[in-house]
């Protein structure tokens, strides 16, 4: 195994936490490895170095200022079940807002009776109701569809018979 | 802390007495002062306090309060760093501080010990590491946690935590180098960087 793949495994076999498989690899390693056996030993003197930095103790009045500004803190009051959830209310509040804006929106208003068709349109239009029916019964015809279609030529007249043909006819 | 949920004011103290000393040194190792890193672990207790009735054990109560801790230590160090940087706007352009003098390898430590202090050498030698690697030595190595809990307060996985850590030891194997022994000298022909 090469150097760099132990190296990842290496603190780990020094501190005594690498599994036993890890350990046995690290070992084998470094029977065969100056190096990394150098390394190993510099790694273990470093950290008896790193041990001579002194601890930092807080100071005497650490508790004290903490009980201080734990006393201070705002404490809950008896209503404040009461209060909704920040969340809560907000999505009540959208809720509310999406159903006001729903009954205002044009689908839903009623129908504006101020242009509603008078009584004698509506005498007209059931006049016309036959026309209306035939025309609606042709266009949906499905024997229109099997027609050829026409070509621009014959959709266009020409300009003689699109001429009225005098007032005889 | 389950206690401390429930509203048992002892069980605070008790959390209290415990950690106090270990949060204090972990942030005093971060921001190098001994006025913040006091004022931030008291941060640290108040947001443990308010937060105690949401607490749920899914993960250890110290993976929770040093990732608190930590970041709290890091915004500071960020913002510090920033604050020194619009003060000296107009001034040339300098290193937040000078940089470490690695004496040579033939130098005699004592000789160097004269003008800088031992402790305070070892100190800026972890100071001058990336923020990853810095927080990853602090928790490994004075706090004694073990992998699994460095990686979740770093959010990275335990393979990666050991990458970072050999970088972080190797960085300072070097950095202290005059300090780890006289024998590295003697080894400096077999030694081979990474």
């Amino acid at each position: 195994m090469k150097c760099d793949d132990v190296s990842r495994e290496l603190i780990a076999y020094l501190d005594r936490r690498a599994n036993s498989a890890d350990r046995a690899v690290v070992e084998e390693h470094l029977k065969d490895c100056a190096a990394c056996r150098s390394r190993a030993e510099d790694f273990r003197k470093l950290w008896s170095l790193l041990d001579e930095v002194p601890a930092h103790e807080p100071s005497f009045g650490f508790d004290a200022r903490l009980r201080q500004r734990i006393a201070s803190e705002p404490r809950p009051r008896w209503f404040a079940w009461l209060v909704p959830r920040p969340r809560l209310a907000f999505t009540m509040a959208l809720l509310v807002a999406l159903s006001v804006w729903m009954s205002r929106s044009p689908q839903n208003r009623p129908t504006n009776f101020a242009n509603a068709p008078s009584e004698e349109e509506q005498f007209q239009m059931i006049d016309h109701l036959g026309v209306l029916e035939n025309f609606d019964l042709l266009s949906k015809s499905d024997v229109l569809s099997e027609l050829p279609a026409r070509t621009p030529q014959e959709k266009a007249p020409p300009d003689d018979e699109a001429q009225p043909k005098g007032d005889g006819g | 802390m389950l206690d401390v949920k429930a509203g048992d004011e002892a069980s605070f103290n008790l959390l209290l007495q415990k950690y106090r000393t270990p949060l204090v040194n972990f942030l005093y190792r971060m921001v190098r002062d001994s006025g913040t890193a006091e004022d931030l672990a008291q941060e640290v207790f108040l947001r443990v306090y308010r937060a105690r009735k949401q607490y749920s054990p899914s993960a250890k109560f110290t993976t929770w309060m040093f990732r608190i801790a930590t970041n709290l230590a890091l915004n500071s160090v960020r913002d510090n760093r920033f604050r020194r940087m619009q003060v000296s706007l107009d001034a040339p352009v300098e290193e937040d501080e000078p940089p470490i003098q690695v004496p040579a390898r033939d130098m005699r430590i004592d000789e160097h010990m004269v003008e800088r202090d031992r402790a305070e050498f070892i100190h800026r030698a972890i100071a001058a590491l990336p923020e990853k690697q810095r927080v990853a030595v602090l928790l490994h190595k004075y706090e004694e946690m073990d992998y699994g809990e460095i990686a979740r307060i770093l959010e990275c996985s335990e393979s990666a935590l050991k990458s970072v850590l050999f970088r972080a030891y190797e960085t300072l194997r070097v950095q202290l180098a005059p300090l780890v022994a006289g024998s590295v000298v003697h080894r400096a022909g077999e030694g081979r960087t990474l």
